[in-house]
């Protein structure tokens, strides 16, 4: 199976590991990733925020670029990417918008492909095809499957799961033999693009995030999305001397988990790279 | 990108471009995006207080307030209110707003600084070259407050993330920069260069 690929900055960045671990966890189920070759950044948090236009033009030259590549499914494994995407396509469905749009990029929108979010790619493969796939079932971890904002929201442009109480990352981390657990902020925000400019919004919303997920009996945390990373593994040792409470909450991506119940190991996903690496 | 002006009335440096798709008139103050909201707590004007005073044109102080900059623009005000306002949305278009006039909260001007030096960033590579980011927001951020303490803050995490191998010393970028100039140009109102 091959899908188009657009990494987005992040994965390029500091999130390289979310990069190693895709290209593993995809190899070892023969999905070849046939990476974008002229993306440019969706505009991000930044965009939307100053200029309404740009956040729109960035990701409809990226959508338009994958569509004249013929990339029938665009798979962008960052939230924020996948909705700025879906954004755009939203947006095309006006005649007027979609031919301003395409004068703005110099390139034809049709804002006709589908953008998939990793839990999609996975369904896409099958669930069934992950279960007959597990060697080692991932049965000491109890997971809590956490969503953010951005994978079902807003609903009305993602059009994906439950955007209250959305399953289906629970049934892939189920399908490897791992145990999951109900909790209280499996969509709230953690803080987001404030990483840096506003880093006590971060430690605030983090920190509540990571004490529910333990107070419900998780040993580790699943993640979809680089900024959630971020914000709940790389700052987590600074929420833990702001708070002063020792949390020790492994936070793994979803191919992370695929990985490790195909056999790889934890180097080859990246894993070791992570900040906090035992629970 | 069909846009509704509230404020016909106003100076034009005031002017608040709602997307078409929002009617804030429809919002009849049942709070609940105030009460979703992860951040309202931080805020010293709320979501809903906030989308009253766009009702009512009382657009400076919303401008002027640090509600719009402690915004996480998570969505969840959107997704739940019962009238389908896109609240989120009138939260952007605020922000945009409240750059162009000048009338940034100077406790908030960090977030600023960053989305400002994000987009400088993004027009020169055409795709995010994080070291360069961070040095340019701190700059400025020490620049506009004077406080130096801020240029070291994050210091320590840098050896960190380069034992990770997350630090890029040499960044790509994209292959096309002129056409992500000439996108930035068109979408900022500028003559094409």
């Amino acid at each position: 199976m091959n899908v188009g690929y657009y990494p987005g900055c992040a994965l390029h960045g500091s999130s390289n590991d979310y990069e190693q671990s895709l290209r593993a966890c995809l190899g070892a189920l023969d999905v070849q990733l046939d990476e974008l070759k002229d993306w440019i950044c969706c505009g991000a948090t930044a965009a939307h925020s100053l200029n309404h236009k740009l956040s729109l033009a960035l990701p409809a030259r990226n959508l338009a670029m994958a569509e004249r590549d013929g990339h029938q499914q665009l798979f962008a494994p960052c939230p924020l990417c996948s909705m700025q995407l879906l954004n755009v396509k939203k947006a095309a469905a006006n005649e007027k918008t979609r031919r301003e749009l395409s004068q703005i990029i110099e390139a034809d929108l049709r804002g006709d492909g589908q953008v998939l979010n990793l839990i999609q790619l996975f369904e896409n493969i099958g669930l069934d095809r992950l279960k007959s796939a597990v060697k080692t079932p991932l049965g000491s971890l109890t997971a809590a499957c956490y969503y953010g904002c951005l994978l079902t929201r807003p609903p009305d442009v993602v059009h994906f799961d439950d955007f209250e109480q959305p399953t289906s990352m629970e049934a892939v981390v189920s399908a490897l033999g791992a145990k999951t657990v109900e909790w209280n902020y499996k969509t709230e925000c953690c803080g987001a693009g404030m990483t840096m400019a506003s880093e006590e919004t971060v430690l605030d919303l983090s920190q509540k995030i990571l004490s529910n997920a333990a107070e419900h009996g998780a040993n580790c945390l699943v993640v979809a999305c680089p900024m959630c990373h971020v914000n709940l593994d790389m700052k987590q040792a600074a929420i833990e001397r702001h708070y002063g409470k020792k949390l020790g909450m492994v936070v793994y991506y979803l191919s992370d988990l695929v990985g490790l119940a195909l056999g790889l190991s934890a180097e080859q996903l990246g894993i070791n790279r992570h900040f906090v690496t035992k629970a | 990108m069909e846009n509704t002006s509230l404020t016909q009335e106003m100076p034009k440096s005031l002017q608040v471009q709602i997307p078409g798709h929002i009617d804030p008139a429809k919002c009849y103050q049942c709070g609940k995006c105030t009460a979703g909201c992860p951040v309202s707590a931080r805020m010293e004007m709320t979501p809903s207080q906030l989308m009253r005073l766009v009702q009512l044109g009382q657009l400076e102080g919303a401008l002027r307030s640090r509600g719009i900059w402690e915004c996480v623009s998570c969505q969840t005000c959107s997704a739940r209110c019962p009238k389908e306002v896109d609240c989120a949305g009138v939260m952007d278009a605020l922000r945009e707003a409240s750059l162009a006039s000048g009338m940034v909260a100077p406790s908030r001007q960090p977030v600023v600084s960053f989305q400002e030096a994000f987009l400088a960033n993004i027009r020169r590579n055409g795709r995010l070259n994080e070291i360069e980011l961070i040095g340019q927001f701190k700059a400025d951020v020490f620049f506009r407050t004077g406080r130096p303490a801020f240029l070291f803050k994050d210091a320590g995490l840098a050896p960190q993330l380069s034992k990770r191998k997350k630090l890029h010393l040499v960044s790509e970028k994209a292959r096309d920069l002129k056409i992500v100039r000439r996108i930035f140009a068109r979408c900022s109102g500028q003559t094409e260069q």
